[in-house]
């Protein structure tokens, strides 16, 4: 196992598969001679050319629907959205086109595309450019959402995202690409749709993913201090969410705190606690609580960014609350 | 025009650079955060443009917008208030470096969604239109915002209704590191106004005299016939998209040989030349400008944080 950050990770994944399958190419805005804005592609446009590594203007609806144009002629694009931000700027594309061609033409369209983003707030980049509306994008059928927050499973989701034959939104998150953890070597692929426990514990679960899986984990740290052994669990893909490993260790714990970047209202944390509450009702000990961004938009100041989005301390907080 | 507006005209452009040369310093310190656009290279732009309009005329920008918010007569202290995120900023410390407005000043912004404000710009001059006020929209925007639907949708609109805006294109070659040629069909941007019948004219932006002559006939166009205009102004930024710019789009030969023709050097010459000032006097408004940025910092570093309440302040104008 070698240790990576989670840039190399989502590069190599790239790269890899732009080697294994000639049809795999790359368009969107700076990619190839800049190398990326978040340095991703560097290297990739000297290495394969103008041909698959395509700067395209500042459009990004013409990038994701040109991307499901070139996917049903037969290839399989990688299209990148510099942020999760102008993603709404495609919203169309994604929403009415990626999400709903397979379905509504009986199956008959095949789309292996994925849109690869990044988001997240906590760069003073204010409130237009440091958004987490993973929830949104999680909401529509059709759509496979996938957001890592480990250099492992970046690199094999991407794999698998790539291999899809359906529309998958990769979320990455602006702070993590410095982030590092052990990688396989050599091939390898991890499944879209699958929960996983990337702590143990016996007291509290913890549901997580992307950027707050680093947040929850330092909480659990502090936590094991005291003798609360937290056992995480981070999703890593939205949609499908699979509940599987967020059950089990509820029924085990009997509490669960959910912790995301995004805003609270109608977000990730709402749609997993009312699926513990169905499926585990039984076994609360405690009504179940919610860790997310303050509900305004992003604010520019550092101070008042940071009393924004969710701290270690708020999670510490609310699993104290719940037991 | 008379000699006081050339002067004014100098020491506005000198203000902007001095302001975005210590604004660049604060942001290696980290006194800055999240993205900082200089304009340096532009400034004839903006000042010459802005200097045309009538205190009732609308302006509305993208993000690269220190200088604009600067020749909209907003000080430059809450300037650089909002660039360290202070409450005395023009967007209370909340907006930043690319969310800069006042409306006092009608100044609408500060835009950091690519062509996103294009819209926004024909509905402020629909507004206008409705209201009958006597008012136009100047609208400015880079190269790389005239490949978005959003442009062609509002030029389209704008048209259509007949709507009083000025279509201001800053083509400065680039959208960050993509050449104009790579990124648009026509590199001489006017050619899409043609495609929606919008009269239009193209000016030297490093020549503040120029931009202004070519800004007040097109602002008179526009208030005359009620109708849209459009002005492609070219122009070169001499730094990065952003600080941290790593540069390999462009040859430093490049921008070497504009560098050459900064506007402010252009303008200086002209003026002691033509005899409207001496060196002395443009010496002494170079002075002033370096005072009044060194202000501006020390107001900006001595204001107070916001509040944690503000926090939770403006998300709604309806209160309860
Ligand atoms: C919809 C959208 N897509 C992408 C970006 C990222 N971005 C910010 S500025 C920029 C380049 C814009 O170039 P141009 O319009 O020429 O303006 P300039 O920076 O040259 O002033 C890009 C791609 C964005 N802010 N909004
Ligand atoms: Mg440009």
């Amino acid at each position: 196992m070698a240790k990576i950050t989670m840039r190399e990770a989502i590069s190599q994944a790239l790269w890899e598969e732009m080697e294994r399958d000639p049809n795999i190419f790359i368009l969107g805005e700076e990619v190839g001679v800049w190398g990326g804005t978040y340095a991703v592609t560097k290297g990739f446009y000297d290495h394969f050319g103008a041909k698959r590594v395509r700067d395209t203007p500042i459009a990004e609806a013409v990038i994701v629907g040109a991307a499901i144009g070139a996917a049903l002629a037969g290839t399989r694009p990688v299209a990148e959205l510099m942020t999760i931000n102008f993603a709404f700027s495609a919203m169309d594309h994604i929403v009415n086109e990626a999400a709903k061609l397979h379905y509504m033409f009986g199956g008959q369209f095949i789309l292996p595309l994925v849109i690869r983003t990044v988001g997240g707030g906590g760069r003073q980049l204010g409130a237009t450019h440091s958004q987490t509306p993973d929830a949104i994008f999680a909401h529509f059928p059709g759509l496979k959402v996938v957001a890592p927050g480990t250099p492992e499973d970046a690199k094999g989701l991407l794999k698998s995202s790539i291999r899809s034959n359906d529309p998958v939104l990769f979320i990455e998150h602006a702070t993590l690409y410095q982030t590092r953890g052990e990688v396989p070597e050599g091939d390898y692929t991890i499944p879209i749709g699958f929960s996983k426990v990337q702590r143990p514990g016996r007291d509290v679960t913890i549901v997580t993913y992307s950027k707050m899986l680093e947040t929850s984990l330092k909480a659990a740290e502090q936590l094991a201090k005291e003798g609360i052994e937290a056992e995480i669990v981070d999703l890593r893909t939205l949609r499908p969410l699979d509940m599987g490993p967020v059950i089990e260790s509820f029924k085990k714990t009997n509490r669960a705190v959910i912790v995301e970047e995004g805003w609270r209202s109608f977000g990730v944390g709402s749609e997993v606690a009312s699926r513990i509450y169905e499926e585990a009702f039984d076994y609360a000990d405690a009504p179940i609580q919610r860790v997310a961004q303050k509900e305004v938009p992003l604010p520019y100041n550092r101070n008042l960014e940071q009393m924004a989005l969710p701290q270690v301390e708020d999670v510490i907080t609310a699993v104290k609350e719940v037991l | 025009m008379e000699k006081e507006e050339y002067l004014d005209l100098y020491y506005q452009m000198v203000l902007i650079r001095r302001v975005e040369e210590a604004a660049a310093q604060l942001y290696q310190q980290g006194k800055i955060g999240g993205f900082l656009h200089l304009y340096i290279g532009q400034e004839a732009v903006s000042t010459g443009l802005i200097s045309a309009r009538q205190p009732q005329d609308r302006v509305i920008t993208a993000y690269r917008d220190h200088g604009v918010a600067i020749n909209c007569g907003i000080p430059a202290k809450k300037v650089m208030a909002e660039l360290l995120g202070k409450t005395t900023g023009v967007s209370k410390g909340k907006g930043g470096s690319m969310h800069m407005a006042d409306v006092s000043k009608n100044f609408w912004g500060g835009h950091a969604i690519v062509g996103a404000h294009l819209p926004l710009a024909a509905g402020l001059a629909l507004g206008d239109q409705y209201l009958e006020n006597d008012a136009i929209t100047i609208c400015m925007f880079g190269d790389g915002a005239t490949n978005i639907g959003y442009f062609h949708e509002a030029l389209n609109l704008s048209k259509v209704w007949n709507l009083p805006v000025l279509w201001v294109c800053e083509n400065n070659r680039y959208g960050m590191g993509t050449a104009v040629e790579r990124a648009s069909a026509v590199s001489e941007i006017r050619q899409k106004a043609e495609g929606y019948c919008i009269p239009n004219d193209c000016v030297d932006g490093m020549d503040v005299l120029k931009v202004r002559q070519a800004a007040e006939e097109a602002i008179r166009f526009v208030r005359q016939n009620n109708s849209p205009f459009f002005l492609e102004i070219e122009t070169y930024r001499f730094r990065g998209h952003s600080m941290g710019d790593p540069e390999r789009y462009r040859k430093p030969e490049e921008v070497k040989k504009w560098e050459e023709n900064d506007p402010i050097g252009i303008y200086r010459n002209h003026l002691i030349a033509k005899q409207i000032a001496s060196e002395e006097e443009l010496d002494l408004l170079d002075e002033k400008a370096t005072k009044e940025t060194a202000e501006a910092v020390q107001f900006a570093e001595t204001s107070p944080e916001p509040p944690p309440e503000a926090l939770f302040e403006h998300v709604y104008a309806d209160v309860s």
